[in-house]
């Protein structure tokens, strides 16, 4: 059972303290929504989970083993969507996606490869798979930049806003992969300002840690 | 296909549909080395006595134009945090872009070197010394750039900065590619000079690749 834990974390961004003592676990199948105000910190923390940001203090760990101790096995196991969706202008939508699927390389023992086109499909932009993606409005992006956590699979999704642009169909469509996702034992952090229907989903208030500010 | 060959195809294929970039540099290096004949006259022995030195300055000034969007471009569409999670080492990620950079502008200056350098009067017999050098320079001018690109990244005015860090570090491959073509116009062996911009090549490719992603690293903190 692999368990994907933070411990005591502290964030400072510059010089100023984003949030300290924070701490979080998560098993197979669960999910957990990073909740709080504007700069609070949920974009930090998830930029750390992933190991693109340093905590200042304190240490993430990935069944008991601390993340630090193998970094690249660590980026093997997650897939990262951020605020930027990372697509191509002058690439074609497929392109896009075979791009950062086929940059992943071979899939962990006993995972499916799934077909770029499935992925695409789960999103509902198959029928756009040959257009230019400079042609694609916010949301289409969005929904590419998505179709990357289907098209190679990784048990742990770091998400930062992916409701963003989403329309209604396309917030059904992501709830419908989230789901399968942990039905698959696969994990799930996303950061969200407006509630969504992830069942049985934890959540996490970065507002319950706030830093200790130095007195002015 | 591996990772880092993927990632060179990608970046060769952006520029090929964006095709600007690689066909401004060679019509930029062309029309400045043909400004040199208005500027300093049009008589052939001085032209041909400086020819060496006008091709390389500006051979390293085009290389300079495309530079800033090395990385640029992958860190303003979040595309660089995910290169940086890629399983490719990020060391590996920039000798890929690099790589990519060099066959885009490097090369084409290569081959359009050899023609201004008739049109500029030049020794028929330094051509076969220009080529080379230009084939051992320009990676060593397209490694130290990245070193900059990198570390400009986070940088308000990173266009503005780039080129007064790095055109400094290109001092030792413009001495040894200027040397290299007029040891041969005079007649003697150019080997020497090719040697040493070899060796410039091989202590560029690991150092540009550890320098250029622990800056990159810093840039995504």
């Amino acid at each position: 059972m692999s368990v994907f834990a933070g411990r005591d974390l502290d964030c400072v961004r510059g010089e100023r303290p984003v949030f300290a003592g924070l701490g979080f676990a998560l098993r197979p199948g669960e999910a957990l929504v990073l909740v709080g105000p504007n700069g609070s910190g949920k974009s930090s923390l998830l930029r750390c989970m992933a190991g693109l940001l340093r905590p200042a203090r304190g240490e993430l760990s990935w069944d008991g083993v601390a993340v630090d101790e193998d970094p690249e096995a660590h980026r093997g196991r997650l897939h990262y969507v951020g605020h930027q969706d990372a697509v191509k202008a002058p690439l074609s939508v497929e392109e896009n996606l075979h791009f950062w699927a086929g940059l992943r390389g071979a899939p962990a023992a006993g995972a499916a490869r799934v077909d770029p086109a499935r992925a695409l499909a789960g999103f509902g932009i198959a029928h756009l798979a040959r257009l230019p993606a400079r042609l694609l409005s916010a949301g289409q992006r969005r929904r590419l930049a998505l179709a990357r956590l289907l098209a190679a699979p990784a048990p742990l999704w770091l998400l930062d806003e992916p409701a963003a642009a989403l329309d209604d169909t396309a917030l059904g469509l992501f709830e419908a992969a989230a789901a399968a996702h942990r039905a698959g034992g696969g994990a799930v952090v996303l950061s969200a300002h407006a509630g969504f229907r992830l069942p049985a989903a934890a959540t996490l208030s970065l507002a319950d840690f706030p830093p200790e500010r130095p007195a002015p | 296909m591996t990772a880092f060959l993927r990632l060179v195809r990608r970046d060769l294929l952006l520029a090929f549909r964006q095709g600007a970039d690689a066909a401004l540099v060679v019509v930029f290096f062309a029309l400045a080395v043909l400004l040199f004949p208005f500027g300093v006259g049009p008589e052939p022995n001085m032209l041909a006595r400086i020819g060496a030195g006008i091709l390389w300055v500006m051979a390293l000034l085009a290389a300079l134009l495309s530079l800033e969007r090395l990385f640029l471009a992958d860190h303003e569409d979040g595309s660089l945090d995910l290169l940086a999670l890629a399983p490719l080492p990020l060391e590996l990620v920039v000798l890929a872009k690099v790589a990519a950079h060099w066959l885009t502008t490097g090369l084409p200056l290569m081959l359009t070197a050899p023609f201004l350098a008739l049109l500029l009067g030049m020794d028929a017999a330094a051509i076969p010394a220009l080529v080379p050098a230009l084939l051992l320079g320009t990676p060593t001018l397209s490694l130290i750039g990245a070193i900059g690109a990198a570390l400009t990244l986070g940088a308000r005015r990173g266009g503005v900065l780039l080129p007064l860090l790095i055109l400094p570090l290109y001092v030792p491959v413009l001495v040894f590619g200027v040397a290299a073509v007029d040891a041969a116009a005079a007649g003697l062996t150019p080997r020497p000079h090719l040697l040493i911009l070899g060796g410039l090549l091989l202590g560029a490719l690991p150092l540009a690749a550890w320098a250029s992603a622990a800056a990159l690293r810093q840039a995504l903190d």
